[in-house]
């Protein structure tokens, strides 16, 4: 069966991975692999995850509408009660897990504007944050981010305890790899890489230096996930345009 | 008690170098027909506070922005509006961005008479850097949290679209979000609110009373505007008009072909634009 799973759906079981124990919680996926990765994950081994529309309403596995979760529920008390994991994606990331999805550049003038911060200042120090990028590159990778959109341990450390009770940057998932801050400082790890993939190949693709001590690869979907994968939450092979094998 | 005006009517109360709040989502709910209008006014060195979207694309493109207040410019299906790029590129407007919950605090201090609300958004973040006159207030408590004061986002005028209205102001939301207009109406000075259909009172009871999310005391003028919102969304009414949404990014990309945009939709008044929208749809079915 390995043979033929690819890396789209690698990824996807990589981003289900996250939610493993979550529990009762929201799950915000942002953009397509995370969100097949959610779902897949409540069809299988998290089961009690919450889930949105991407509007206002909370849909059960069935698709039946659970709950309201208007855009000020979520910024007014969904954040900031904190049972929440969201996976966001990121146009830069540093080593200590900052993220930029505002502008490239100097913020004054930038050379390119983004999408502005966005929710990504308050997700970080409130609950549990993932990120999400389909291109791991030195581009994405960089020593210092442009604009501290996510606030990565070396800043909520600095900016206090405010700042860093509830600052949870869990993985960074991409097309490559996955990776942790399982380290003393906090500092980005290696976690695993996919198959066919080599770590200097990761190394390669990142500008600042990563933890490589214990290094495994990522697991594959068992014969069910892929079933679910391929047959229940995207029958149209959506992942194949974001993630080419 | 009779607050219906037109549109140009709203837009000729807004001055140079106002304060104006508009509500809606990104490219949901926005009071297009009332941003129209000011496009058409020589008004400008606004402050805008928007949750941004095209509103702020069309205001960015017009010269009209002077300082934006923002957490995002997005058009939702599409990431990026380019005009708002191009503006922030060039220089040409300031701005005051905030994480998103920042925005909704700094307006909830306005409605509430509140200098300021603690937050813990933004913290460790480039936002504090940005933002230089942002201040942090210990919580005088035993925790001792040193956490960010938002001030007030008071508006001058705030601009919103609802789904239905009453002549008197009573104002009606038939989707599944408010989103933060009530906020905005309650945080300026002056709420003008566009709606899709102007029913009586009486036909406002149609919908769950929970629906009513502005109440006439909050609310100084009404304008009928069917279609109000487009290219944006005004769920159940329509859903955004991605085509057309789609048309706006191509030309707004390029500089050569905006000024036909803008002579075809954005020259003439309202009933021009919705005439000329519904042509393009005839040509593109």
């Amino acid at each position: 069966m390995s043979q033929d799973v690819t890396r789209a759906e690698v990824a996807v079981v990589a981003c289900a991975e996250l939610f493993h124990e979550a529990g009762e919680i929201l799950a915000s996926p942002m953009g397509l692999i995370p969100a097949l990765g959610a779902k897949m994950a409540r069809l299988t081994f998290a089961p009690h995850l919450l889930l949105t529309d991407g509007e206002a309403s909370l849909l059960d596995a069935e698709g039946h509408v659970e709950g309201w979760q208007p855009f000020k529920k979520v910024l007014d008390v969904v954040v900031p009660h904190g049972k929440r994991h969201v996976v966001m994606g990121a146009n830069q990331i540093d080593r200590f897990g900052n993220q930029n999805i505002s502008a490239i550049g100097p913020h004054a003038q930038p050379e390119r504007q983004l999408l502005g911060v966005r929710g990504a200042p308050g997700n970080t120090v409130n609950h549990r944050t993932s990120y999400w990028t389909p291109k791991h590159s030195r581009r994405v990778f960089v020593d210092a981010v442009d604009v501290v959109s996510g606030v990565g341990y070396d800043n909520a450390r600095k900016a206090g305890p405010a700042a860093s009770r509830f600052n949870d940057v869990h993985r960074v998932v991409t097309n490559l790899a996955v990776l942790d801050f399982d380290t003393p400082d906090r500092s980005m790890r290696l976690r695993s890489v996919h198959p066919g993939v080599s770590v200097e190949e990761v190394l390669e693709q990142t500008a600042f230096p990563l933890d490589t001590s214990n290094v495994t690869e990522t697991r594959l979907p068992d014969a069910d996930e892929l079933r679910l994968i391929r047959e229940v939450v995207d029958p149209r092979s959506s992942r194949d345009k974001e993630v080419p094998s | 008690m009779d607050k219906r005006m037109t549109a140009d009517e709203v837009a000729a109360e807004i001055r140079d170098g106002m304060t104006i709040g508009i509500g809606g989502w990104g490219s949901r709910r926005k009071p297009m027909a009332l941003v129209r209008a000011l496009l058409r006014t020589d008004v400008k060195e606004l402050t805008v506070v928007s949750y941004g979207g095209p509103d702020v694309g069309l205001l960015a493109a017009a010269g009209k922005i002077r300082r934006l207040v923002f957490g995002f410019v997005t058009l939702d299906s599409v990431p990026f509006d380019p005009h708002f790029a191009r503006a922030r590129q060039s220089g040409a407007v300031d701005v005051t961005e905030y994480d998103e919950g920042m925005v909704a605090a700094g307006l909830s201090a306005a409605v509430k008479r509140l200098p300021f609300l603690p937050i813990r958004a933004g913290l460790g973040s480039d936002v504090v850097t940005i933002n230089p006159d942002l201040r942090t207030v210990t919580s005088p408590y035993a925790d001792g949290e040193g956490l960010l004061a938002v001030p007030a986002l008071r508006l001058d005028v705030a601009l919103v679209h609802l789904n239905r209205a009453d002549a008197r102001g009573n104002a009606q939301y038939l989707g599944p979000d408010p989103y933060f207009d009530d906020d905005f109406a309650l945080a300026a000075d002056r709420c003008f609110v566009s709606a899709e259909r102007i029913v009586d009172t009486a036909d406002l009871s149609s919908a769950p009373v929970q629906s009513l999310l502005l109440n006439r005391g909050a609310v100084t003028g009404v304008v009928a505007a069917p279609h109000g919102a487009h290219f944006t969304s005004a769920a159940p009414d329509y859903g955004r008009d991605e085509a057309f949404q789609r048309h706006y990014v191509a030309c707004a990309k390029d500089p050569d072909t905006w000024p036909s945009f803008v002579d075809r939709f954005l020259s003439g008044d309202e009933a021009r634009y919705q005439s000329e929208v519904a042509r393009f749809r005839e040509a593109a079915a």
